[in-house]
């Protein structure tokens, strides 16, 4: 699925909830199904670094998709980035950078677009196109 | 009978009105504000002084002729004045106007460069701020003088048998808050200072935390130098004061240099202007030094001895509804200490809990709290702070509990 199906998809899912404390309980659940990241990617070279939670951040291509591994020890985080991953996770690199982000007001969680939400969302996604960009400079690289 | 037993009488309904702010909604929820330690509400003189001062007498001070500019120098200085008396300075040019509680402590550090040498000592608690921390590693590293720190005990207290140790001749400065702002704990300052003195050594105390809560008597505590911030005082953001004895006032050379803080100028040389205008360069925050003095009136009219022991009952009260919530920890829960509450839920991240509370209309504070060391000592990425003011109610105490009950549902 493109990024942007899958963004609306969320944005429905979304909707179906009444008040925030339906869609924090949502996100809640989605951070304790989070897959697990391999341990072995769980340093502090992986970490995003702030100054609330911890995220760390792994990721590496199959093909040409790029696939990302994730964890944070703070639950609403690891929902937050349950669905980034599900959003930028198995793309192509230039289109995880061409990706725009407006899904992230119309599902309600805008307040964690606060830069006082230090390593919130702005920063994980910066990691997450980060990633895809050094992936599609190197592939430029080898073409 | 100690002060905090006494009846409190304060009229919590009426002093709510004065602070407009605390009318708003959060969230579609009442405001509840328990962040008073990182910075206060402003009640509605403080605010009136701020747009009088602009409204009808902003002009440059200790200048001009003009009766615009005498006005506002003559308020500025009835400011210093009200804050010598507040804190009971012996003089009134031992209050110098700073931006806060950083730039006061910046300055004392930057000023013990020239009195320092090579292998001299310095003692810092670890209870402290980062910004009580970091002016003086810089200190260390331009005079090759060591930092100390006196450790932390389980309870949050200050090790006091170390701190004796640490101490010598060698040592030059001790620098420790009043009040830890992470944890609430009063520090027994008074013995500190005393056993510094013995072996020479100035004491400056950040009273950052401390003086919402306590009316500070820098003479009585026999402080060689005592720093605050207006804005945690019901007051204005970018003003505060250090007090200093005259005699280290003198011994200290000027912070920065500009106008205002000279006597005279030539290409050859520039003598400094007497206290306390030698470490006032440029034009300062005249408008919030002013403010500052309401605000400092405001909390007297109130009385001390009424705040406190009002913050007291709310502290016990939050205290004890709290610990009813099981796998809820409290950190240095102890006697002596200011109705702060640092806490967090058990296996539960203190920012799941902060952003649940914040939904709820609450604002708490949630991270390290600019004390990282402390948390690195009891292992934990940061806790959940509410702090309390005289404005606080029971009731919102309750809606505190109540979101904390929410918030473990949810998260657990």
């Amino acid at each position: 699925m493109q990024i942007k199906e899958i963004q609306e998809e969320i944005v429905d899912e979304f909707s179906m909830f009444d008040d925030w404390m339906q869609r924090y309980e949502y996100m809640i659940s989605l951070g304790k199904s989070l897959p697990l990241i391999d341990p072995a990617y769980k340093t502090d070279d992986h970490l995003i670094k702030g100054c609330q939670s911890k995220v760390w951040v792994h990721a590496e291509m199959d093909s040409d998709l790029v696939k990302f591994t994730a964890d944070s020890d703070a639950i609403i985080t690891k929902g937050i980035i349950a669905i980034l991953l599900r959003v930028f996770s198995n793309q192509k690199p230039k289109d995880i950078l061409e990706a725009d982000m407006d899904f992230i007001d119309q599902i309600g969680l805008k307040e964690h677009l606060s830069p006082t939400r230090a390593n919130g969302l702005v920063s994980m996604i910066k990691q997450l196109k980060l990633y895809a960009l050094a992936f599609e400079t190197k592939r430029k690289q080898n073409t | 009978m100690s002060a905090i037993e006494k009846r409190q009488n304060l009229d919590i309904t009426t002093i709510r009105k004065q602070f407009p702010i605390l009318n708003r909604k959060v969230n579609g929820y009442p405001l509840v504000y328990l962040d008073n330690a990182a910075t206060s509400q402003k009640p509605q003189m403080v605010i009136d002084a701020i747009v009088d001062y602009y409204t009808n007498y902003n002009a440059n001070i200790h200048r001009g002729v003009h009766s615009l500019s005498q006005e506002a120098t003559d308020a500025y200085e009835q400011a210093r004045k009200k804050l010598q008396q507040h804190f009971n300075a012996a003089k009134t040019h031992e209050i110098i106007f700073t931006s806060g509680t950083t730039h006061g402590i910046n300055l004392v550090a930057n000023g013990f460069t020239t009195l320092l040498k090579a292998g001299d000592e310095i003692i810092v608690s670890a209870l402290e701020h980062h910004s009580n921390i970091v002016p003086w590693q810089m200190l260390c590293e331009r005079t090759n003088a060591r930092l100390l720190v006196i450790p932390m005990l389980p309870d949050g207290t200050l090790d006091i048998d170390a701190y004796d140790k640490l101490l010598s001749p060698k040592t030059k400065l001790v620098f420790v808050n009043h009040i830890s702002n992470a944890l609430g704990v009063i520090n027994p300052i008074q013995s500190i200072i005393q056993k510094a003195h013995e072996f020479g050594a100035a004491v400056l105390i950040d009273g950052a935390q401390s003086c919402a809560h306590i009316k500070p008597d820098v003479q009585a505590i026999d402080a060689d130098f005592y720093v605050a911030s207006a804005h945690k005082m019901c007051g204005p953001t970018g003003v505060g004061i250090l007090y200093g004895k005259e005699a280290w006032l003198r011994k200290l050379p000027p912070y920065q240099g500009g106008g205002e803080m000279i006597a005279e100028v030539t290409f050859e040389k520039t003598t400094y202007a007497d206290l306390p205008h030698k470490f006032e360069a440029g034009t300062p925050n005249i408008c919030g030094g002013i403010a500052f003095g309401v605000a400092v009136d405001y909390l007297n009219s109130l009385g001390f001895e009424n705040i406190e022991a009002y913050e007291t009952k709310l502290l016990h009260y939050v205290t004890d509804k709290l610990k009813s919530i099981s796998g809820l920890k409290i950190y240095g829960d102890i006697a002596e200490k200011t109705a702060v509450i640092s806490f967090n839920l058990e296996g539960i991240h203190p920012y799941d809990v902060g952003s649940i509370l914040d939904k709820l209309g609450i604002a708490v504070r949630t991270g390290h709290h600019c004390a990282q060391p402390i948390m690195d000592y009891f292992k934990i990425p940061g806790t959940v702070r509410a702090s309390f003011s005289f404005y606080n109610t029971m009731e919102e105490v309750d809606s505190l509990v109540s979101a904390v009950i929410k918030a473990k549902q949810m998260l657990a």
